[in-house]
């Protein structure tokens, strides 16, 4: 098997017992004319005959519609900048987006040996009506300030919610004081929660931030990592992912320099740039992490999912394929060996329990697309997907970039990045990657479309109108969603495992990753209480 | 988990640490789902909308339905109004619930929406059908807490729906206050075991406790009826339960259609609950019965059957200003000692006086304070601890540093279940909240006994 080649995950045809066209049809009939119109062109069924598949997504959400989109804000401090343990986080704003983004993505974080560990703060400057009239910079310095003096953070990120924006305090520059002040990084994200159309706005707002203040920024920027190194791009341990991970690229002797940002540190991040190579995982929310890495310092990048065996392994030749090293390669093939061998030891009975079920996946701007291979292991069908905040490239592929840029996009700072002169170094011979950049394995992302099965759905930013409906014509047997919709689709008797937080399950990434959620999905989808939903006497 | 946290306690002019409130349109959202047939719509960007249903939702393990008018930052700029209109238009068509409940955001509030000529608007342009109802609370979550959105939400219920006519329906309002469906619960069986004609609202009661029955509905059985909303200008009085959520209603109400009112503790614990039975004798001229009579004897029993393990052990109470009094005194009444009483709620002097008059005999030195965060709360604990926690959720961190069992209390519970099944309020209420305290501290003390102390019986 080459390394890239995708055919052994590709999803099989969808066998509905209803016409999926009529289901498409009856998704969007409640709706109004324009409404209806707008929605269809977010609803596909695949068609492999057809080359290059269209499907809209991250345009704006249709007022007054239930579904499950978040905002920048959301994205970019509940998502990635939180994780990053040792780091102060204080949400300049009113109380509640601090308060909502308080441990609930369950971001796992060990103490490093300095001990600095906030993981488990919430830390505000809980706006007053007075601060909104008169401004509150004031406020956001001494909040920074305090909050060093009590408890000496590595470093502090600043995030701004939507009235802040509006009365116009500029937090950049009281990051910059604070900086220059207090002698660590202070950095400010104006992730303020009216941008962009969903929480993908505050990803790409996110990662201009870390992009700006930390890479390449750490005191021992030139120091040479030996190695097989890599960094962890869009992977943010939630339930322990990271560490499963990060056991198996241990074990394998890769070395891994920094996540972004699953239990990172501020110090890795500030030495990302020495990474050899960066494994990108959640495409949709750091994709440009790794284009601006790429094009200033010279690292490479590769998409990889973690989740699901055989995805795994796959991934972990395509380490082995980039750095071309004999001992490495035979080393990773052992590994994959003794471990898939292990794995499987433990999924094959319960394969036997879940084979031929089905499963229907909303979730993230990735996380369906992964999640599928993970099913595919365990015999389960996805005969429908879709995303919440996708772009259309996380189902097209990269080859649609670039878009079409729209006034809800614009309003996020494209950074322009250029070579660092002193610090550019390519990490593998150039001719190589220049190789494997024309065979599609450096840099490319196939998207969602190419993986799915003839006839099955695909559904940008669903409705809770549209997934009742799914539920009462398709029958799955597991809705794989987030939390906002977990009980309605459990209300209809129908498991619903929570994929973009897992709320009490985890890892679910890596190989022992898919032993736990095979256990999990054999306990939503066998657990005997779902057959006692009705009482006897209604039978 | 808290390490960091310093036992010196410094003061704190900008840094709000570990918050014990959140904001206003969750509660407002919440109160909202207490009308039948209403669905909620959050006026301003999708966030807060989406960060109100996953914490209501994880809360309840429930379905939390609740639209928003999902800002942009052109809306930002020029405002919501057609957001709103487009919202309701949506809502209607899609959705049909019997109202609408729209509740504002920091967004909205900042740049000036004015909801009441929004919702005229959409009304004339068709946007609202026929026969159905929007209404609106101003929710800005600089201002206040989730206590006040719930407070507004509820009041909003009155300005806008309330009305008297001429036919009095010799009912009692009751005003519940920010409590579980199972404490409306409480209240409304009592009140039927009185042989009391109610109209309660906002009822939560069957909208987040639902039944598992194999299929969805959009609208629960649940919820104060829009009629009955309606009819409570026409109600004999307003009890109001809790002076931070339902006095702003109440007194409204009385205002608007010349209800008498009255404010009341939340009925939780002995004292508390025996002042609501008293009101209700008051304002409806009936005797309790004798099963009332029995189920507060029942009570007093588990008081006095459990004092070994009480008497004064010292206890920190923090959450909910509503939840926060009248826990209080049912501790004291315990013979427990509550030495440090903290809500985060800037309810201010009210709070505090109120709850050092509670504690002036027992614990005249307790640290009680108003607008303050769990943050601070550990730090006193750090300094001089305590025997039992009682409060939310987020008082877990500090019982596992410090060792401390913590009793859940008050929203929100994210980790455990029963809180919307078990109601804490009326004398059942009281019966299952303290035997949560006591098998709390029993369990400790079996946990910590040495071989020789470990007894069978306790």
């Amino acid at each position: 098997m080459t390394p890239h080649d995708s055919d052994t995950l590709k999803l099989e045809k969808a066998t509905y017992e209803v016409d999926p066209k009529d289901v498409t049809k009856e998704m969007v009939s409640p709706y109004p004319a324009k409404v209806a119109r707008k929605r269809a062109k977010h609803i596909v069924m695949r068609d492999p005959s057809i080359e290059g598949q269209e499907i809209q997504a991250n345009v704006r959400t249709v007022p007054g519609i239930l579904n499950t989109r978040h905002c920048a804000f959301a994205g970019c401090k509940g998502v990635v900048v939180g994780p990053f343990g040792d780091v102060l986080h204080i949400v300049h704003g009113p109380v509640g987006c601090s308060y909502y983004t308080w441990m609930t993505r369950r971001n796992q974080y060990r103490s490093r040996e300095d001990g600095k560990n906030y993981m488990s703060y919430c830390v505000t400057t809980d706006m007053q009506d007075s601060d909104i009239v008169f401004g509150g910079v004031k406020k956001l310095r001494q909040a920074v300030q305090e909050g060093y003096d009590i408890f000496k953070p590595n470093a502090i990120t600043i995030t701004a919610t939507c009235p802040v924006g509006l009365i116009g305090d500029d937090i950049q520059t009281v990051a910059k004081e604070m900086t220059e002040e207090l002698g660590i990084s202070v950095v400010a994200f104006n992730c303020e929660g009216y941008k962009g159309v969903s929480q993908s706005a505050g990803h790409h707002i996110a990662n201009n931030g870390f992009f700006k203040n930390w890479v390449g920024e750490g005191e021992a920027t030139d120091e040479e990592i030996e190695g097989f190194t890599v960094n962890l791009l869009g992977e943010y341990n939630i339930g322990g992912d990271s560490y499963e991970i990060e056991r198996v690229l241990e074990k394998c002797g890769i070395n891994v320099i920094a996540t972004f940002s699953g239990d990172g540190t501020y110090d890795a991040a500030t030495k990302a740039h020495l990474a050899k190579l960066n494994l990108v995982m959640c495409h949709r929310s750091i994709n440009y992490m790794a284009e601006m890495m790429e094009t200033k310092f010279g690292v490479p990048w590769t998409k990889v999912s973690f989740i699901g065996v055989q995805a795994f392994a796959k991934s972990l030749r395509k380490v082995a394929r980039f750095f071309n090293d004999e001992a490495l390669t035979q080393r990773i093939e052992e590994v994959i060996a003794e471990e898939v061998a292990a794995a499987e030891a433990e999924i094959a009975p319960i394969r036997e329990r879940l084979q031929g079920k089905s499963a229907i996946l909303f979730v993230g701007g990735s996380r369906a697309h992964h999640y599928q291979d993970l099913f595919a292991d365990l015999g389960i069908k996805t005969i429908a997907a879709g995303y919440e905040f996708a772009h259309r490239d996380d189902y097209e592929g990269r080859q649609v970039l670039p878009l079409k840029v729209d006034a809800d996009s614009r309003n996020v700072e494209e950074l322009r990045v250029e070579k660092d002169p002193e610090r550019y170094k390519l990490t593998a011979d150039p001719a190589w990657v220049e190789q494997l950049k024309e065979e599609g394995f450096l840099n490319r992302y196939e998207g969602m479309i190419s993986e799915m099965g003839e006839d099955t759905l695909m559904i940008d930013d669903i409705s809770h109108h549209e997934l009742e409906t799914l539920i009462k014509r398709l029958k799955p047997d597991i809705v794989g969603s987030g939390i906002k919709d977990k009980y309605v689709i459990e209300k209809f008797g129908v498991p619903c495992k929570q994929l973009h937080n897992y709320d009490y399950g985890g890892p679910f990434a890596g190989f022992q990753g898919a032993v736990n959620f095979a256990k999990d999905i054999d306990m939503r989808i066998n657990n005997p209480t779902w057959k006692l939903v009705k009482a006897p006497w209604q039978n | 988990m808290l390490e960091a946290t310093p036992k010196e306690i410094v003061e704190r002019k900008a840094l709000r640490i570990n918050p014990a409130k959140t904001c206003q349109p969750i509660g407002a959202m919440y109160a909202a789902l207490g009308i039948h047939g209403c669905l909620p719509n959050s006026h301003g960007s999708q966030g807060c909308c989406s960060f109100h249903k996953s914490h209501l939702t994880r809360h309840y393990r429930e379905p939390i339905m609740a639209a928003t008018s999902a800002f942009t930052e052109g809306s930002s700029v020029f405002g919501g109004g057609g957001n709103l209109k487009q919202a309701l238009t949506t809502i209607f068509t899609v959705y049909n619930p019997d109202m609408v409940a729209v509740s504002t955001t920091c967004l909205s509030e900042t740049i000036g929406d004015d909801l009441p000529t929004f919702i005229r608007q959409a009304r004339e342009s068709g946007a609202v059908p026929e026969g159905k109802y929007v209404i609106h609370a101003n929710t800005p979550s600089y201002v206040g807490s989730h206590v006040t959105g719930w407070s507004n939400m509820t009041k909003a219920m009155v300005t806008y729906l309330s009305a008297k006519t001429e036919t009095p329906n010799n009912k009692l309002n009751i005003i519940p206050g920010y409590v579980e469906p199972s404490d409306v619960r409480a209240v409304k069986q009592l009140v039927t075991q009185m042989g009391i004609d109610a109209i309660v609202f906002p009822d939560t009661s069957d909208v987040v406790d639902t039944p598992k029955t194999g299929d969805f509905q959009m609208y629960p059985k649940g919820g104060t009826p829009i009629p009955d909303l309606i009819d409570t200008g026409n109600s004999t009085a307003t009890l109001a339960l809790g002076n931070f959520t339902s006095e702003a209603a109440a007194t409204a109400l009385q205002n608007k259609c010349q209800v008498p009112s009255r404010v009341l503790d939340l009925p939780i614990g002995l004292r508390a609950t025996d002042r609501f039975v008293q009101a209700l004798i008051e304002f409806s001229d009936v005797t309790p019965p004798e099963s009332l009579n029995d189920d507060r004897g029942r009570l007093v029993d588990v008081m006095t059957d459990m004092q070994q393990y009480l008497y004064r052990k010292r206890v920190a109470v923090y959450g909910d200003p509503d939840q926060v009094i009248s826990a209080t005194e049912f501790l004291v009444d315990c013979g427990m000692l509550p030495v440090y009483v903290i809500t985060g709620s800037p309810v201010g002097k009210r709070f505090e006086e109120r709850v050092k008059d509670i504690l002036k005999d027992t614990v005249p030195d307790a640290v009680v304070a108003a607008n303050a965060d769990l943050f601070y709360l550990h730090q006193l604990i750090k300094n001089e601890p305590v025997d039992l926690l009682l409060g939310n959720e987020y008082g877990k961190y500090i019982g596992r540093d410090e060792d401390i069992p913590i009793v859940r209390f008050g929203f929100p519970i994210l980790d455990r279940v029963g809180h919307s099944y078990f109601p804490t309020a009326c004398y059942w209420g009281g019966i299952y909240l303290l035997s949560n305290i006591c098998n709390t501290l029993l369990e400790r003390l079996d946990r910590d006994a040495p071989d020789e102390l470990f007894e069978l019986v306790r």
